[in-house]
């Protein structure tokens, strides 16, 4: 038998799930000293994962890194299994008995619950939703969204949160030529919506925004950013964070953003969008859907960098007639996959996937990013985690089972099972087609909605 | 808009940057990083990085160093390309406490 990851015998690896994770990992495993076969597997024909479908459609620069994709996927050794999806099509012990290790990159796809009264009533929502929807992702195709009312709320202040208000926000002029799905520009068009409130727990030094993200909120041409000057008073521990010339830096960048949006008073444009801070929603309420939002006012407590936000018992009601909510995410359990529920990932060390927490190691499943470590950070932040997963990997090269078929069985296995997977070239056809339908409405791209829509393309 | 390296990374080089860089956009002399502006994707994953606080973007460039946009530019295009962390230059612990972090 010869020594794995030699031209002889390369190591044969299966990732699971073709977002940026996916394809550091691959990355990683193409362009190491060992010979490396490695399918990449999507549960979606398209592959590219939130850089597609969660980038914000008016960020274009940051959907950029799909070059760098695309050059994985003409390295020698790459194939891409599109519209396949573990643990229906095919199944964990399945890929592990084809490949001699599998990674899950699948990332983190469902959004955490407020868990508070009429969070399902009609027109709350989840960002996840949302931001699938507007970026045309299958699965949200068919989500509508009201926007017929005044006022929309967001609880929830990271990236994502400002992705949705700031789409709220936008004129449809500063929409159109992006490649926003053409079924949410139409509706957006439609757009009642007046004020945009974004609601956090903690207050203003401990938004996790992103300055540039904030820095947005300036330039609207129809939406004014607004703050109550007094939701900017700091107690002695924020300003001690602030102040910190380390761990402070982006805290104090965001205060000055803060600062201009609270001077800022000229009132003109067509929309508002109001910072709120220090405030938790406690119930959702509405006859038959939601009318208004209670919300709790908090007060800050702790050590500086570790403040928690407590109820006060001072209330006040929102009036309202839709609400995101984007307060983190979690990934969603695939069976025969130790999975750990209140965090929401796959349990790992380094990367190695462990039976729990505490538990031993499972041999030859592994995973990175979001699925990893949680849903924090940015796209390169999972190059960096993926590397660290791809370096366990190789380190337990030795431990790893011998007799691995690979790519021809899983082909075979799909082939059976009447499963149609897409391969990178079938991919790029695909892709051709998106960008032409886009070109007469000066668009990148005009996004296919439906798996068979994709399908039909490839006849 | 781009992201930029300045004369803080001189003599330390840390390159903790790189490895969060999604487009390989950083670039390396014997002296410190640069970032090709016509790769780099303004994601300002690296930013956070830098132990000495050399990497800013654009709009946060301070005035006394403006000129690191055009140094950049020039230079990284005709440099190796950096991927993979590297030990810092040597000495570059005692410079990073000479400059206060």
């Amino acid at each position: 038998m010869s020594q794995l990851g030699t031209e002889a015998a390369p190591l044969r690896v299966a990732v699971v799930g073709a977002g940026p994770s996916g394809f550091y990992a691959t990355e990683a495993l193409l362009k190491s000293e060992i010979a490396a076969q490695v399918d990449l597997i999507e549960r979606l024909p398209s592959p590219y994962g939130l850089v597609r479908s969660g980038v914000a459609p008016d960020h274009p620069k940051l959907k950029q890194s799909i070059e760098v994709y695309k050059k994985v996927a003409a390295l020698e050794g790459f194939r891409f299994f599109g519209n396949v999806t573990v643990g229906k099509d095919v199944m964990p012990q399945e890929l592990r008995d084809i490949y001699h290790a599998v990674i899950y990159t699948c990332g983190a796809e469902t959004d955490r619950r407020l868990g508070i009264e009429g969070e399902d009533l009609a027109g709350s929502h989840t960002a996840t939703e949302f931001v699938g929807w507007y970026n045309g992702h299958p699965d949200y195709r068919n989500r509508e969204f009201d926007f017929s009312h005044e006022t929309a709320v967001i609880i929830g202040q990271g990236n994502v949160a400002a992705d949705v208000a700031r789409i709220l926000s936008k004129s449809v002029d500063e929409l159109k030529h992006t490649d926003i799905s053409q079924h949410a520009l139409d509706a957006l068009a439609e757009s009642q919506i007046k004020t945009i409130a974004v609601v956090g727990r903690r207050g203003p030094a401990q938004a996790k925004f992103t300055t540039k993200e904030l820095r947005e909120f300036l330039e609207l041409e129809n939406c004014q950013a607004a703050i109550a000057s007094e939701e900017l008073a700091l107690n002695e521990a924020s300003q001690t964070e602030v102040a910190d010339k380390k761990a402070g830096v982006v805290a104090a960048k965001n205060m000055a953003i803060f600062e201009k949006m609270a001077e800022d008073a000229e009132q003109s444009k067509v929309r508002t969008c109001r910072m709120m801070f220090c405030r938790s929603p406690i119930r959702i309420e509405g006859n038959g859907r939601i009318e208004r939002v209670v919300l709790e006012r908090n007060e800050l407590s702790g050590e500086p960098f570790s403040q928690r936000a407590s109820g006060t018992g001072e209330t006040e009601t929102l009036e309202c007639g839709l609400l995101f909510r984007s307060i983190g995410y979690r990934g969603v359990p695939i069976e025969g996959v130790p999975f750990h529920d209140s965090w929401g990932v796959f349990p790992n060390q380094e990367g190695r996937i462990t039976d729990g927490p505490d538990g031993a190691v499972v041999p030859g499943i592994y995973t990175a990013g979001w699925i990893k470590r949680g849903p924090s950070g940015i796209i390169g932040t999972n190059r960096a985690c993926a590397v660290q997963t791809v370096e366990s990997l190789m380190g337990d090269l030795s431990n790893l089972p011998a007799d691995r078929a690979g790519t021809d069985a899983l082909a075979k296995l799909l082939q059976e099972r009447g499963v149609r997977s897409i391969d990178f070239p079938e991919w790029q056809r695909i892709d051709a087609e998106e960008v032409s339908r886009g070109e007469p409405k000066g668009k990148p791209r005009e996004k296919f909605t439906r798996r068979e829509e994709m399908l039909q393309i490839l006849g | 808009m781009t992201t930029i390296v300045t004369d803080n990374c001189k003599g330390c080089r840390y390159t903790d940057c790189v490895t969060v860089c999604p487009v390989a956009c950083f670039h390396y002399d014997d002296e410190m990083l640069y970032i090709d502006p016509d790769v780099c994707i303004d994601c300002s994953a690296c930013i956070p990085e830098c132990p000495v606080q050399a990497i800013y973007e654009e709009d946060d460039l301070p005035e006394d160093k403006q000129e690191w946009l055009e140094i950049n530019a020039e230079k990284a295009p005709e440099l190796p390309v950096i991927e993979e962390k590297m030990e810092p230059l040597p000495g570059a612990d005692e410079r990073k406490a000479a400059l206060g972090f």
